[in-house]
């Protein structure tokens, strides 16, 4: 088994708010092992954010960590003192944000941006840190780097923008990189280059990737496993071909079927909108929306049923008992072509 | 950066001129003439005085004279002053009262600086509340009293410094401090704002994803760019610092500028009038040259010549 580097159990993180208490997380448990990429997806709101900053340590003000622990090379973060998490931000574990054009300081040289993370955690002194910076800055294909490193962010379009926050994040060779729906923000065309650039820095640096996106087509060429989050609960996770060509929860399937194809020229979509977490619901969270609901669904919380070693999901529909359904057609397309492939594989 | 700086100057001049035009008809334009309140003058003496500062001439002869002299540095002679030059006149006095105001300025915005940062950290605590109190205080307390209250518990009660004057360093500290509130809790109203905003940044968050320590984020990289605001408001107040708060100069006897220029206006003193005008008026475009410099050395975006500025 490979070596797990991240372990978060029962995560709960409440929000306080005028109105009451938001349970933005409730109970999340995933792991991330050494080198993999973990995609974790889900609408706007369904706590994919707020569950990589408190794994940082950056929760707003008004959040708060209710429940669980993060488990990191074996000790918990959530135990650790702000000092302490100081030196783990930046040099173990580090973050690219959404969007590059406000993410950089725009009154500070670049290479000084990327140097400071040197200076402090490696104890660098200036000169030394901006040899290094400029290495970065050739690393994360920055033309012209001896010169552009004397300039400032406005100085750089949106893509080179976001390949220095990558260089920023990186220079520490972290254990663990959390990207924050790097590519949102950017071109179609600069989107491709920005994630090829970080598979290519993952293989350098060795860091495992966390890696947050509303994008599926972003994911399947990108992760290693996925994680489905709806109104901060997972509710299905699994390698990415295992969640793509053979998804089980109909949340999956309801994200699948929206992706636009060129077969179809209908665009889908999964009608209703995410549950008020300041009063959550009771059974499975996708209930109201699911066409596929039971009785059930709105009574009790599905436990996680097995589908193999590494693919889980949450949905009553596993259960022995269920009714067969029916999922809508481009699902079933999809999981005909999970079996041809599984076939071939055991050929 | 030479041409435009040719340009910036060209520009000055243009609107001095203006100024000086501008200035001329209004203060001729007001009731009374320079020796109204002479009940001793007969008649004949006061034609003799009008011939004497060609007071007799025509408006706009008057102004053409005064335009070319201004153009070779001659201000005129006060008429009240017994015969002396206005440019000496106010050269004497400038000195007091741009180091008075200068020093004041350095107080305020440093403390200012300081109080707001402070807040803008502990936002919503009660260290923002109380920062916020001492900026309201400062801002609506009238700095004549302040001075009196300085002068009365500090200098008079306690001792420390003395109560009016001018000549050692000592002397100016209470003034300083009267004169610096107003700018103090300016600065400090609009430090907390922009550094709220500034906090709430996406860069902000990236610092501290870095693991910098609260200080760091704050003094590398929140402070420099809260500050871009505030340039611009300090230009004018400077120059309206310096030239003097009357008020202030009465109140600690110090020989500024700022009462002779509401003397000449009660007066009718004509070229003192025009020559602190002018003192004033060359003081604000010279700041604001300087602000649009200072404005590019704190944020690269806005430099005046960007080497290699291709996005």
């Amino acid at each position: 088994m490979a070596e797990r580097i991240l372990d978060v159990k029962n995560l709960k993180v409440d929000f306080h708010t005028y109105a009451g208490e938001v349970k933005a997380i409730r109970d999340v448990s995933f792991h991330l092992d050494k080198g993999e990429t973990l995609a974790i997806v889900g609408e706007s709101g369904s706590g994919k954010s707020v569950t990589t900053k408190a794994i940082i340590g950056l929760l707003a003000n008004n959040a708060k960590v209710v429940g669980g622990e993060i488990n990191f090379n074996g000790q918990d973060i959530l135990k650790k003192s702000e000092k302490e998490m100081q030196s783990v931000r930046g040099k173990e574990i580090s973050m690219i944000f959404q969007d590059p054009m406000t993410s950089l300081d725009p009154t500070m040289k670049i290479g000084q941006q990327i140097a400071e993370p040197l200076m402090k955690h490696k104890g660098m002194n200036k000169k030394d840190a901006w040899a290094k910076a400029l290495d970065m800055l050739k690393a994360v294909g920055i033309t012209n780097a001896e010169k552009r490193i004397n300039d400032y962010p406005h100085q750089f379009s949106g893509g080179m923008r976001q390949r220095i926050v990558i260089a920023i994040a990186l220079v520490c060779d972290p254990e663990i990189l959390i990207a924050d729906e790097p590519t949102t923000a950017l071109d179609v065309t600069v989107q491709a280059q920005i994630l090829d650039l970080m598979k290519e820095m993952q293989a350098k640096v060795k860091t495992s990737i966390i890696f947050i996106t509303h994008d599926l087509g972003v994911v399947a060429g990108m992760a290693d496993r996925v994680a489905v989050m709806y109104a901060g609960e997972l509710l299905e996770y699994g390698t990415v071909d295992e969640v793509f060509y053979n998804p089980q929860h109909p949340y999956t399937w309801g994200l699948l079927n929206s992706m636009p194809t060129l077969a179809s020229d209908k665009l889908e979509s999964i009608p209703g909108t995410p549950p008020d977490l300041l009063d959550p619901p009771k059974g499975d969270p996708f209930a109201p929306r699911n066409p596929y609901a039971m009785k059930i669904d709105a009574e009790q919380k599905p436990p996680f049923f097995k589908v193999s070693d590494t693919h889980y999901a949450a949905t009553w529909l596993l259960h022995p008992d269920a009714p067969k359904v029916t999922p809508p057609e481009e699902i079933v397309r999809r999981q005909e072509k999970y079996a041809e492939l599984m076939a071939k594989k055991k050929d | 950066m030479r041409k435009y700086l040719l340009k910036r100057v060209l520009y000055m001049l243009l609107t001095l001129f203006l100024v000086a035009t501008i200035t001329f008809f209004l203060m001729k334009l007001m009731p009374g003439t320079p020796y109204t309140n002479q009940a001793k003058m007969t008649a004949s003496q006061i034609e003799i005085m009008n011939k004497q500062y060609g007071l007799d001439k025509p408006i706009w002869e008057q102004y053409l004279i005064y335009i070319f002299g201004m153009f070779h540095g001659d201000f005129g002679t006060s008429f009240q002053y017994s015969n002396q030059p206005v440019a000496y006149l106010i050269s004497s006095r400038l000195g007091a009262s741009m180091q008075l105001g200068l020093q004041a300025m350095i107080f305020g915005v440093f403390f200012g600086v300081i109080l707001g940062a402070a807040a803008a950290i502990k936002h919503n605590t009660w260290a923002d509340t109380g920062a916020t109190v001492i900026a309201i205080i400062g801002k609506s307390v009238p700095n004549f009293v302040l001075a009196i209250l300085l002068q009365y518990y500090i200098a008079l009660k306690l001792g420390w410094f003395p109560i009016a004057g001018w000549g050692q360093f000592s002397n100016t500290i209470l003034p300083t401090i009267a004169l610096g509130v107003g700018p103090l809790a300016e600065t400090a109203r609009f430090i907390r704002t922009s550094m709220v905003e500034v906090l709430n940044s996406d860069y902000i968050e990236l610092a501290k994803a870095k693991g910098l320590s609260k200080f760091e984020v704050v003094y590398h990289h929140a402070l420099r760019n809260s500050l871009i605001p505030l340039v611009t408001l300090l230009g004018p107040y400077t120059v309206a610092l310096m030239t003097g708060s009357m008020v202030i100069e009465n109140v600690f006897n110090i020989p500024g500028i700022g009462e002779q220029f509401v003397k000449s206006i009660m007066t009718n003193d004509y070229p003192t009038i025009m020559g602190v005008t002018m003192v004033f008026s060359i003081g604000l475009v010279v700041v604001i040259l300087i602000t649009d410099i200072i404005y590019g050395l704190i944020d690269p975006r806005i430099r005046l010549e960007g080497n290699g500025g291709n996005k």
